[in-house]
């Protein structure tokens, strides 16, 4: 099968096969105006299978998002059909408004403005700690 | 501008500052009697806590100060609907420090992103309440004269006891600190505080479910009473309510030096017939809660 590589855009590479759609939908991909492919069951040397995202468009990724998902995504910046730029996201400090605290005495369950605040506390486990109650992000 | 959010907030030293400033209050009252004239504190207390809401109000009325505020959310706006972040914003324009104790947890810290002059966190749910640690951090160096080398016994309920949570982390902070912990098997301390306090910071701890097991090695022995707003199901907070009784039995084996403290109130937990012995510090632990929050206060408003 032949996706048309694109001029300008993004490639979302090595994502876990079956799981591009999760990143479609999270990145709210729906919402852009242009082209998107979202190739599943992909073969990889690397990883057997996997899923890619091609963005014929050259817009700002929520790299945050991406990280936050799984660090093991690559994303290739195209510009002229040439990637220009290639990297992984890395797990962010902080991610503001992709996770919702589960605790129900929590500020943020009664305060409905407040951004959804969660701080990177153990890198290693990956966990992170809601802002204001603490609460660790299950 | 500074605020008390969470114990973390205040490095060792400045707890020490604290610590050494209530010692001066309490040995020259007069001396500090007019340090906040003028002054106001608000007390916002979303949720009841008579005794943490007179302590702050007294610590302000000793200092010379002035206070205004309300202790319950159906007299204050918040009936009506109103944001944390309004609150504070209104309130700051006719206080000049505010105490806010609320049921949501994180709340104060909301407060303090958005207000004009300093927040002290008097209680927000199950999670800080750091007056409280600061008043049991005072306690422990008037009573044993320092704030190291001791074994201090938590008992009753670890898992929902924020008081127990902060000292725990407050104290991880002190040279050779052992802690032994004792709960019934439901109310033992969240795994989290394990690994992220205990663990980190290589402490000795125990856990058990019997009092008297280790009573006579303790230096503190810290009892909790088990909080029925914490529950949801009322059936397991009756079964755990009276798990643990301290009396005078019990204490026969403990060391004649010990420190007993509570942060009050108490249901069952520690029996009437231990108040009179020499070791049960509680009563004098509710004064000293008034001392350091003046302490406090003059920090925050940096009146020296």
């Amino acid at each position: 099968m032949n996706i048309d590589s694109i001029k300008n855009g993004i490639v979302i590479d090595h994502i876990k096969a079956k799981k591009g759609m999760d990143i479609y939908e999270a990145l709210n991909l729906n919402e852009l105006d242009c082209s998107v492919a979202v190739i599943t069951n992909a073969k990889s040397k690397k990883m057997g299978r996997k899923d890619i995202i091609k963005i014929d468009k050259d817009f700002e990724v929520n790299i945050d998002m991406i990280g936050f998902l799984d660090q093991n995504i690559t994303i290739n910046i195209v510009k002229d059909n040439k990637i220009i730029k290639k990297f992984h996201a890395n797990l962010p400090e902080k991610i503001v408004n992709i996770a919702k605290c589960q605790n129900p005495r929590c500020i943020t369950s009664q305060e409905k403005e407040l951004d959804q605040i969660f701080i990177l506390t153990n890198k290693e486990k990956q966990t992170y700690r809601c802002k204001y109650c603490e609460m660790s992000l299950k | 501008m500074k605020h008390l959010i969470d114990i973390k907030n205040l490095s060792v030293q400045e707890i020490n500052e604290l610590i050494k400033v209530a010692n001066d209050i309490i040995q020259n009252k007069e001396k500090y009697s007019h340090k906040c004239n003028g002054k106001k504190l608000a007390t916002l207390f979303f949720e009841p806590s008579t005794r943490t809401r007179l302590s702050f109000e007294a610590a302000m009325m000793e200092l010379g100060g002035n206070v205004l505020g309300f202790s319950s959310a159906d007299t204050s706006s918040a009936s009506k609907g109103e944001s944390v972040s309004d609150t504070i914003r209104v309130i700051g324009c006719y206080a000049d420090i505010i105490a806010m104790r609320h049921p949501k947890e994180g709340a104060p810290l909301v407060a303090s992103l958005k207000s004009i002059v300093p927040v002290i966190n008097a209680g927000d749910g199950g999670h800080n309440h750091p007056t409280q640690t600061l008043t049991d951090l005072l306690t422990i160096q008037r009573e044993k004269g320092r704030l190291e080398n001791l074994t201090i016994g938590l008992c009753g309920d670890l898992k929902f006891g924020r008081t127990v949570h902060s000292l725990i982390t407050a104290m991880s902070r002190y040279k050779n600190i052992k802690f032994v912990l004792i709960s019934p098997n439901e109310l033992k301390i969240p795994e989290y505080l394990k690994k992220e306090v205990l663990e980190k910071n290589n402490l000795e701890w125990i856990e058990t479910s019997d009092i008297e097991k280790y009573i006579d090695k303790l230096d503190i022995l810290y009892m909790t009473r088990v909080q029925k707003e914490r529950f949801f199901n009322e059936e397991d907070y009756i079964r755990l309510k009276d798990y643990y009784i301290l009396n005078k039995e019990k204490l026969e084996k403990a060391k004649k030096d010990l420190c007993i403290m509570h942060p009050l109130p108490r249901v069952n937990e520690i029996s009437v017939d231990v108040d009179d012995d020499p070791r049960a510090a509680y009563f004098r632990q509710a004064e000293n809660g008034k001392y350091i929050r003046m302490a406090l206060i003059l920090k925050l408003l940096e009146i020296d």
